[in-house]
């Protein structure tokens, strides 16, 4: 998928030889290509180049902010720390990957079935559905777990007395402590989190728009029921949207801080459930001021990210279904 | 005539049957929405409780109070009264294990009513009573007034930055050729994935420590003016579109690259450069991570992220007010959405679909 951005109006082969020795109309090109670019070319090495390289050099320093001139070069000390004496480093990351495991199918599933139920050609008033379905995704995040921390409650929160109408015994003490519970907290931020799935659906749907009809005709020639019709030829033809999707998620989960510090300001409560590694990392940078441990823990999110999405790339290679193309 | 009837039966059934598909279908996608959409209900109607009523498992589901009766001075509560005659509704006026005295509403001359049982069992009687009052008050102790100002602020300039320099970058990734325009561009996308993390220590030490930028919205309005990688994405797939006709025409009339880029490409952007400024405010209005950084210790400069949640460590109890301050921070996008929301997700199936 994103080996395709790569089509971006190349003509002219480049090289470093060629670069400098543009003439005229090519030349004037170049010269205005670029500064049309500029902002972005300075804004990413002021503010993603330089500081990444930076931070790299951060992390072979014992760096506190409110001690600058105390600063000393430790080499990999930072490094060893984390990856060997450190133990919250290893928590956090079980905590962040378990929450995701949990979360991103559960997401990412709902995703594609809700997008397949406002596709359906018998759903009435599909166009108010959509809207309707992708409502929550509009509301402030803060705001929407202001809400749902209160929806949750086990004995007030509206979603346990849904739970007890179907007869099941949810309200009480013995009930389900939705975010006192570590064995329901991934689940609980989990509800909270499809409550941000709007994107995923759409881009779903707009995908489905585009599966052409003569292949369910003639899978239901074939025989062919729609259970088997969605697992044979929606799934697959889909896939580069799941992708997409996949990689943006994992990216962001790695990075999933905001629920857990509204909900209880990072304590990781109940009994370090809700310890992610990002909070982490905030800890370490910004309420402890350790500058260089914070730029080790994120250069090590970074690299961990950077191998997640190269995996997923290699993998894609046997699931990823790409229309028109060879394999 | 026997084939043509088996044919009719045939379109019968069969529309028969996809009524009844259409039915079914409907009704299922209208309870998952009930049970998706049954929080935003909840945060509503919780909004208008009182503060008892919203910490009472068993208060009703709509907004109500119970109902007092003044009495020789006093006021008692009304409780429903199971008695021989039925149930009434009288006020409890002298409390007792085994028996209680009341007296009636309606005939309060009658003087007091004895009553044999516990009046702990009694349920109140209530009235529909929306407290609309939770509004002004949630307004009031958060401030809102200010930190809308704060938010807007931060959304408009930032939103106006970001624009004008993402269609720059566009523009030169859509229509020109130079030195290593490939990799630039995937460089660009890389940046989409990459985590902040990973570039803010040295960013916040530098806009904290040597630019002495803590405390004020600086460090967050000033990346924002060099354009975004998603914003640049979508506005150059959507220049693309644009035929190059029009600019050679416009630059046979003698327009410069830049008038050529203002007056020709920009008019004919507006849808795209409409859902980029969208998504770029509905950013800024949730933004959190970085205001929560940058403005510690300086209150006065909060945005709404922010300040609901410290509103919500400080007031954990007031659920009502808690739950009103949310609901009118999220008036402003979902009316924004309702009345945009055709340009609004044109961009993002662009972003998604377009790889």
């Amino acid at each position: 998928m994103f080996t395709e951005f790569g089509a971006a109006r190349g003509r002219t082969k480049w090289s470093l030889r060629t670069a400098f020795r543009l003439q005229g109309a090519q030349r004037d090109e170049a010269k205005w290509g670029l500064l049309f670019l500029s902002p972005w070319l300075i804004g990413f090495s002021l503010f993603y180049f330089t500081p990444m390289i930076v931070s790299f050099v951060f992390s072979l320093y014992d760096f506190t902010l409110s001690a600058p001139e105390e600063a000393r070069f430790v080499g990999l000390e930072n490094w060893v720390r984390m990856l060997a004496q450190d133990p919250k480093t290893w928590e956090t990351l079980y905590v962040t990957f378990k929450f995701a495991l949990i979360s991103l199918p559960i997401g990412m599933v709902s995703a594609f079935l809700l997008a397949v139920l406002l596709n359906s050609k018998h759903l009435m008033g599909r166009n108010v559905m959509r809207t309707l379905f992708y409502a929550p995704t509009m509301v402030p995040l803060i705001a929407a777990i202001l809400i749902w921390s209160r929806v949750l409650n086990p004995h007030t929160g509206w979603l346990n007395q849904l739970i007890e109408i179907t007869g099941i015994q949810a309200t009480g003490i013995n009930g389900l402590r939705w975010l006192d519970d570590p064995n329901l907290i991934y689940l609980a931020y989990t509800f909270i989190g499809l409550w941000g799935i709007g994107n995923a659906i759409l881009i779903n749907l707009a995908s489905l728009q585009g599966v052409p009809t003569e292949m369910y005709e003639a899978a239901s020639i074939d025989g062919a029921g729609w259970l088997r019709q969605l697992w044979s030829i929606t799934v697959p033809m889909v896939t580069p949207v799941i992708f997409y999707n996949l990689v943006l998620s994992v990216v962001g989960l790695l990075q999933y801080f905001i629920v857990p510090w509204v909900l209880n300001l990072g304590s990781g409560y109940p009994e370090g459930s809700t310890n992610f590694y990002m909070i982490y990392f905030y800890k370490q940078a910004f309420t402890f001021q350790n500058m260089g441990y914070g730029a080790t823990l994120a250069w090590f999110m970074f690299i961990i990210g950077l191998a997640i999405t190269i995996f997923l790339f290699w993998s894609g290679r046997f699931w990823v279904y790409y229309a028109g193309e060879n394999r | 005539m026997m084939k043509n009837k088996n044919y009719n039966e045939y379109e019968l059934s069969k529309r028969r049957r996809d009524l009844l598909l259409q039915a079914a279908v409907t009704l299922f996608a209208l309870v998952i929405l009930a049970v998706y959409l049954m929080p935003m209900a909840y945060g509503v109607i919780t909004s208008l409780k009182t503060k008892t009523q919203t910490s009472d498992p068993g208060a009703p589901i709509l907004p109500a109070e119970a109902i007092t009766f003044e009495y020789e001075g006093d006021s008692y509560d009304v409780l429903q009264v199971p008695t021989e005659s039925g149930i009434h509704n009288w006020a409890l006026v002298k409390k007792g294990r085994r028996a209680s005295e009341f007296v009636n509403p309606a005939n309060p001359e009658a003087g007091l009513i004895a009553w044999e049982g516990n009046w702990r069992r009694l349920e109140p009687v209530r009235e529909f009573a929306v407290q609309w009052d939770n509004y002004p008050r949630a307004w009031q102790t958060i401030d809102f007034a200010r930190l809308l100002a704060n938010t807007l602020m931060y959304a408009f300039v930032t939103m106006i930055g970001t624009v004008a320099a993402s269609s720059c970058a566009a523009y030169g990734f859509a229509r020109f050729n130079f030195p290593f325009k490939n990799l630039l561009f995937m460089i660009m996308i890389g940046t989409i994935v990459l985590p902040p993390a990973v570039t803010l220590v040295p960013t916040y030490a530098f806009f904290v420590n040597v630019l002495g930028w803590g405390g004020t919205w600086l460090p967050l309005i000033v990346p924002a003016m060099f354009g975004n990688a998603y914003n640049i994405f979508l506005l150059r797939q959507y220049f693309l579109t644009i035929p190059r006709e029009m600019e050679e025409a416009a630059q046979i009339d003698g327009a410069g690259r830049v008038r050529t880029f203002v007056s020709v490409i920009l008019p004919q952007a507006v849808p795209a450069l409409t859902a980029v400024s969208l998504f770029h405010f509905f950013f800024a209005w949730n933004d959190f991570f970085g205001p929560l950084i940058y403005l510690a210790g300086n209150r006065s400069a909060n945005p709404i992220t922010v300040g609901l949640t410290e509103f919500n460590g400080l007031y954990s109890s007031e659920t009502q007010l808690i739950l009103a301050a949310a609901v009118i921070s999220m008036i402003p996008p979902l009316l924004i959405f309702f009345l945009a929301q055709r340009v609004f997700i044109q961009g993002i199936v662009v972003t998604g679909v377009d790889k």
